[in-house]
């Protein structure tokens, strides 16, 4: 197959020797799970349960609040401890509303909804549904509600549905294992989506490092005419969900548009997996696989960890700590977050937990940027890192939005080639927040300026109103009164 | 166990650093500096070692003054600029030659700009050109060469009389360089195709047997340093070629429309600092444009300025002058041009969606 180059990006160190070659191996169930309500972009879910009640394996703990939400289920069985709040796994270290089950060891499940008779010929609907009632979000790391992704054929003419499986993030080998041991599983969902989306073709996009996750999906698809899978380059970030639609149609996705204006969409290697188990038997999206790696990771592994899992829990299960962390990412070490404690739960976006010491962050002291220009050869995006990071420390953000810097997407390229050691991408983030706050600030603004306005002319309305009712009912006193007069008049007369 | 969280990702960095970078260009010049060391003998070392200690001595004086650790001395950044002055001085200048350039490159076109990476001009060339305005006479006093060891060059001794000692007679040994020589002729009415075949045979022009600075005179080391530098990935292609080519192409139009009073294209690459500048000056990241399509405009600007100097005015080298006069405008070149953004077009309007209108 044709494939289409793609500008910039770089080549990192991939250290995935280290669990490429590790079977999933199924976490044993933790005696306390912390399942947060809030595990997807959107609106966080809302509580079915109360405290002190028995709940079984895949029963719905919290149902999804709005368009753009997810429900969240009980991933074994056991008794709703509490309902409270605990740290977020994000590095605000923010509460985060969540429900604790503690299990009762039985891990009896619940009445779980039919499997989907025939998805192929099955509406749209009835796929999009069952994938909403199931909680699966983007588990490439992304968490968008899947079902709503799903529905994107509804207005669009879509024509491929990409199947992500480049995992271009250094460490992470968790896709690669899924591709490897579940071939058919995630072929299988793969073709339900592109079904529900209504896109007539798949492609399967896997870097080629990855040669027996290429031949395994090959293998599996070889049935069907209408998926291909290919071996893309390895260049980071492939993964990028427009840089990989570019890399396999040739097709430049719109600024501030969708892939699927140009008649893409992305999906996750792991999310197609979720949707053949919730349609074909009805499972909700219980547990994920974690790529547990990083210098300071005693047995580095690829688990399948039940969603609620504590970190520290999972980092036990793989032998503890060697070395005393520098660093300790959820997700790659490209993108990922930087995570403050290890008492976080293990949520659906979590494809990695790394635990990274010095010899692999290289960190070190800023220096004086050299203006060398890597960050513009290196950008995906085709930004001039260095102009706009010179803006952002002078706080001028509008002339920083100006060249560009709301279409950076983070990749990292830019900080990672860095002689300087500049932290780049804190600085764009630290400017799309704010910008994006100056943005919600002013919509809020004109918003109650408007019904300020609205407020004010109702009462001038009224007030106008009632002087005109006033007028009107002196004008008929006057009126009444000239008639008495008059008849007066006439009378006297 | 709490991690601490100072900065948003990566987490993993690339094995590079200024430190790095600096020092892969330092010892890309290596082998051009030795040889030329060697060509020219005692006087060219003893002069290299004072415009080098003076430019970390300033370097170190302009640190303590702003209250900066001193650790930046071990950057290499200042070394490289002791170093590209002195391969740009005439190898037998008096010390002071050296001192006086590194003040110029060290202290005023560099720090008073606000240090590494804050300066709007090269500093080698600020220094370079400042001493050929001011000190005529000592910056084109070129020397044949005089290789160590070789006969009739002088002897340790005798080179510390020349570099540091009054007034010493140069006249015996001095001559022109080539781009010199040529421009002379011209003004005396010889015309340009002919002196041309007065000055060394184009094989010792790239190996730099004759006399120049030291930068001049070892082309094809120069240029292999530079091809190192491309391998190492630390400039890339577009300087480069859009300076080399930009100056022959001049030189080929030129001397084909008049040989009599154009010298060709052939002859003006390999003569004077254009390799050297083409490599090492103008491929300076801090004065030079971030874009790749902004090189090449700047390359080109100057290859045509240099052709331009050395054609009409009155100096007959003129790459440093077109140095510095690019780095003008390299704000501007930054400015107006930069790499299209993903999903926008060359004006920065989203792509428009086919179908739409």
């Amino acid at each position: 197959m044709k494939l289409f180059p793609v500008r910039g990006g770089v080549h990192p160190d991939y250290r995935k020797e280290r669990t490429a070659e590790c079977a999933i191996e199924a976490m044993p169930m933790p005696a306390r799970l912390c399942i947060p309500l809030q595990q997807h972009i959107g609106a966080p879910a809302e509580p079915l349960v109360a405290e002190g009640e028995r709940v079984r394996k895949g029963q719905t703990l919290a149902h999804s609040q709005g368009a753009l939400s997810a429900p969240v289920h009980a991933p074994t069985s056991g008794r709703i401890a509490a309902i409270t709040e605990i740290t977020a796994p994000h590095p605000s270290a923010l509460p985060l509303l969540t429900i604790v089950l503690e299990s009762d060891g039985l891990d009896e499940w619940a009445d779980l909804p039919p499997p989907i008779p025939d998805p192929l010929s099955a509406p749209p609907e009835a796929i999009r549904a069952r994938v909403a009632e199931a909680g699966i979000v983007g588990m490439g790391g992304a968490t968008f509600p899947s079902a709503v992704k799903l529905g994107l054929g509804t207005n669009h003419k879509l024509d491929v549905l990409v199947l992500n499986g480049a995992e271009c993030e250094p460490y992470l080998t968790c896709d690669d294992r899924v591709m490897r041991e579940h071939a058919d599983e995630v072929i299988d969902g793969a073709r339900i989506m592109a079904h529900a989306l209504g896109a007539p073709r798949i492609v399967v996009a896997i870097e080629s490092n990855k040669p027996q996750a290429l031949e395994a999906m090959a293998r599996a698809a070889s049935a069907f005419a209408d998926t291909d899978v290919v071996g893309v380059p390895v260049q980071y970030p492939m993964g990028s969900e427009r840089h990989l639609t570019q890399a396999v149609t040739g097709r430049e996705t719109p600024a501030r548009k969708l892939t699927a204006d140009v008649g893409v969409v992305v999906h996750n290697v792991g999310t197609a997996r979720a949707v053949h188990h919730a349609v074909r038997f009805g499972r909700p999206l219980l547990s994920r696989v974690v790529t547990v790696s990083g210098g300071a990771i005693a047995h580095a592994k690829n688990v399948d960890v039940p969603l609620g899992t504590m970190v520290s829990e999972l980092m036990a299960f793989c032998g503890g700590l060697a070395a005393p962390v520098q660093r300790l990412v959820n997700g790659g070490p490209m993108m990922g977050q930087p995570l403050p404690t290890p008492e976080v739960p293990v949520i659906k976006g979590t494809c990695g937990i790394l635990a990274l010491v010095p010899s692999e962050t290289n960190e070190h002291r800023t220096e004086p940027c050299i203006r060398c220009g890597s960050c513009v050869t290196y950008c995906p995006c085709g930004l001039v890192p260095v102009e706009m990071a010179a803006f952002i420390r002078k706080d001028d953000l509008d002339a920083a939005a100006r060249i560009g810097v709301m279409d950076c997407v983070s990749c990292g390229s830019c900080s990672y080639v860095c002689p300087s050691h500049i932290p780049l991408v804190h600085y764009f983030n630290y400017a799309k927040g704010s910008l994006n706050a100056q943005d919600r600030d002013r919509r809020k603004q004109s918003r109650i300026k408007e019904q300020a306005q609205v407020h004010t002319e109702r009462i001038e309305k009224q007030a106008q109103a009632k002087r005109e009712a006033a007028a009107a009912a002196a004008a008929a006193r006057k009126a009444q009164q000239q008639t008495e007069t008059n008849a007066d008049d006439r009378a006297s007369a | 166990m709490t991690a601490h969280i100072d900065k948003s990702g990566p987490f993993t960095h690339a094995a590079s650093s200024v430190r790095k970078t600096m020092w892969t260009v330092a010892l890309a010049l290596a082998p051009a500096t030795l040889f030329d060391l060697w060509l020219f003998g005692w006087p060219a070392i003893l002069l290299f070692a004072v415009t080098l200690g003076a430019s970390l001595a300033i370097e170190a004086g302009c640190l303590a003054a702003q209250g900066k650790s001193l650790d930046a001395l071990n950057d290499g950044s200042v070394v490289l600029t002791g170093w590209l002055l002195a391969m740009s001085l005439p190898p037998w200048a008096p010390w002071w030659i050296g001192v006086i350039g590194a003040v110029f490159a060290v202290c005023l076109a560099k720090h008073l700009f606000g240090g590494l990476g804050q300066n709007v001009f090269n500093p080698a060339m600020v220094g370079r050109v400042a001493l050929l305005v001011s000190f005529p006479v000592q910056m084109t006093t070129w020397i044949a060469p005089h290789p160590l060891f070789a006969a009739g060059a002088p002897d340790l001794a005798a080179s510390i009389g020349i570099v540091f000692g009054h007034a010493a007679n140069l006249d015996s040994v001095s001559a022109a360089s080539a781009l010199g020589y040529v421009k002379t002729e011209l003004t005396r009415g010889t015309p340009v195709f002919q002196a041309v075949q007065h000055v060394s045979g184009l094989k010792d022009m790239l190996l730099g047997l004759r006399p120049g600075s030291m930068g001049e005179t070892s082309a094809v080391l120069v240029l292999a340093g530079g091809l190192f530098l491309m391998a190492r990935r630390i400039i890339s292609w577009h300087i480069p070629v859009a300076v080399l080519g930009a100056l022959f192409a001049m030189g080929t139009l030129f001397n084909g429309i008049d040989p009599a009073r154009y010298a060709n294209g052939v002859f003006h690459l390999v003569s004077g600092a254009s390799f050297l500048g083409a490599f090492f000056i103008a491929t300076d990241y801090v004065t030079s444009p971030v874009s790749k399509r902004g090189q090449l405009v700047y390359g080109a600007g100057i290859g045509v300025l240099t052709w331009v100097i050395r054609t009409f005015a009155g100096y007959p080298e003129g790459m440093a002058f077109a140095v510095l006069l690019m780095n003008a405008l390299t704000p501007i070149i930054d400015h107006h041009i930069r790499p299209r953004t993903f999903g926008r077009t060359r004006k920065g309007e989203p792509l428009p969606i086919k179908g739409e209108s």
